[in-house]
């Protein structure tokens, strides 16, 4: 086989690609991180994780992902800030396309996981100005302010809770009549006397000049419409893939979540996704760093039989 | 080592950033800001690039509050770049180096 830079590259640095970073140095693989941010991932942005065994206290999103990345380094993973413009995985030497570079490896784990998903409210005229998708990050900004939060999920709820240690009153928009967050987090947000929640509702629209000054919000069974003011509006209300590199080099859903097997392959021979970024049941840092042990096993045992 | 990114507040802020002959740049940061301290190394490594071209500043928007509020941030980090008072370019959340190079030139 033609030479190649590396044996595997892994494209993203969140729980998903510094475990195969961790697994694939410890095979002594000739493996690279390219990470186009930061190494951390979804993770930077959770201010605490209470669902990840071994952490009985809980631990910051920030310092379980310092974790992640010292365990990776001190095995030997060497990890580069890089975007993935492209690739080309039309020979056997999956070419990997950078700014400046190209590189090619033998193997390919993709695991760059996902975004929040915008609503098309206002948030690029209003991002940092009032719109927000981090409430670890800008949630004391509305100190004794109110702020709505939009979603059911366990980001959304989980995140308006933390809203409250900050803001004096959350509206938590949900368009259906009951949240689909997990039972400990939908007792918790019942029991918050901060926290109002608007059934049956979405929002349609943000206000403000400089920054948000109040939340439309439409009831989709009386199809009532109302202006909330707030200070600021919170969106957890899913995400997409960060796949726009992928250009169909491999198989996804309609969504363009990659679609793999039990082996994390791919539709491409040697080509394995993880966390995030893949079609998946649930995603969680438990899930992603499984998938990922999977596909550093799956990717290394591809190499032996090329 | 962040010694060489000078942690102005809000009395000097005047004084550091807005009389400054050289362009700067100042993030708005806090201690509880997870994403703050995942950019601060890639911060570390513009400062040690462009440091002879350009100050590099940092507050702490808890400490500091008067700063962050006239500039309107409400989310952190944001890198403001002030040129002769004025600012001349802002970025907010967590963005690539290869980004933030590219802001800095232009800022240049």
């Amino acid at each position: 086989m033609t030479t190649t830079d590396y044996d595997l590259v892994i494209i993203g640095a969140g729980p998903a690609g510094l475990t195969a970073g961790i697994y694939a140095a410890r095979a002594r693989m000739n493996v690279l991180l390219l990470e186009k941010t930061v190494p951390g991932g979804q993770i930077l942005v959770t201010d605490w994780i209470e669902n990840y065994s071994g952490f009985p206290e809980g631990i910051s999103g920030f310092d379980l992902a310092e974790k992640m990345k010292t365990q990776a380094e001190e095995m030997g993973l060497k990890i580069e800030t890089a975007e993935v413009h492209s690739l080309d995985l039309s020979e056997k030497s999956k070419k990997i396309v950078l700014k400046n570079k190209s590189i090619t490896a033998k193997s390919l784990i993709i695991a760059s996981g996902a975004s929040p998903r915008k609503l098309g409210i206002g948030e690029d005229k209003f991002m940092g100005k009032g719109i927000s998708f981090c409430a670890t990050c800008d949630a004391p900004f509305f100190k004794d302010k109110t702020v709505v939060a939009i979603g059911g999920g366990d980001t959304a709820v989980q995140e308006a809770i933390f809203l409250t240690k900050f803001a004096k009153k959350v509206f938590l928009i949900h368009r259906r009549d009951e949240l689909r967050a997990t039972k400990i987090l939908q007792e918790r947000a019942f029991a918050n006397d901060k926290i109002e929640i608007i059934w049956d509702s979405i929002a349609t629209g943000v206000e403000g000049f400089f920054g948000v000054e109040g939340v439309k919000v439409k009831n989709l069974k009386t199809h009532e419409e109302k202006t909330i003011k707030a200070d600021g509006c919170f969106i957890w209300v899913g995400i997409l893939p960060n796949a726009s590199f992928l250009n169909d080099s491999v198989k996804t859903d309609e969504f363009g979540f990659i679609l793999v097997d039990e082996k994390m392959q791919t539709s491409a021979p040697g080509v394995f996704a993880a966390g995030d970024v893949r079609v998946t049941p649930l995603r969680q840092i438990s899930t992603a760093v499984g998938d990922a042990a999977i596909a550093a096993v799956s990717a290394e045992h591809f190499i032996e039989n090329l | 080592m962040t010694q060489n990114i000078i942690e102005i507040e809000d009395d000097s802020f005047e004084k550091i950033v807005l009389q400054s002959d050289k362009p700067v740049m100042v993030d708005f940061w806090a201690p509880w800001c997870g994403p703050c301290k995942a950019i601060a190394p890639t911060v570390d490594a513009l400062e040690k690039e462009y440091g002879d071209k350009m100050t590099f500043a940092k507050v702490n928007v808890d400490d500091n509050p008067i700063s962050p509020s006239k500039y309107g941030v409400q989310a952190i980090p944001t890198l403001i770049f002030f040129k002769n008072g004025e600012i001349a370019d802002q970025i907010t959340g967590m963005v690539a180096k290869e980004k933030l190079e590219e802001t800095i030139n232009g800022v240049l």
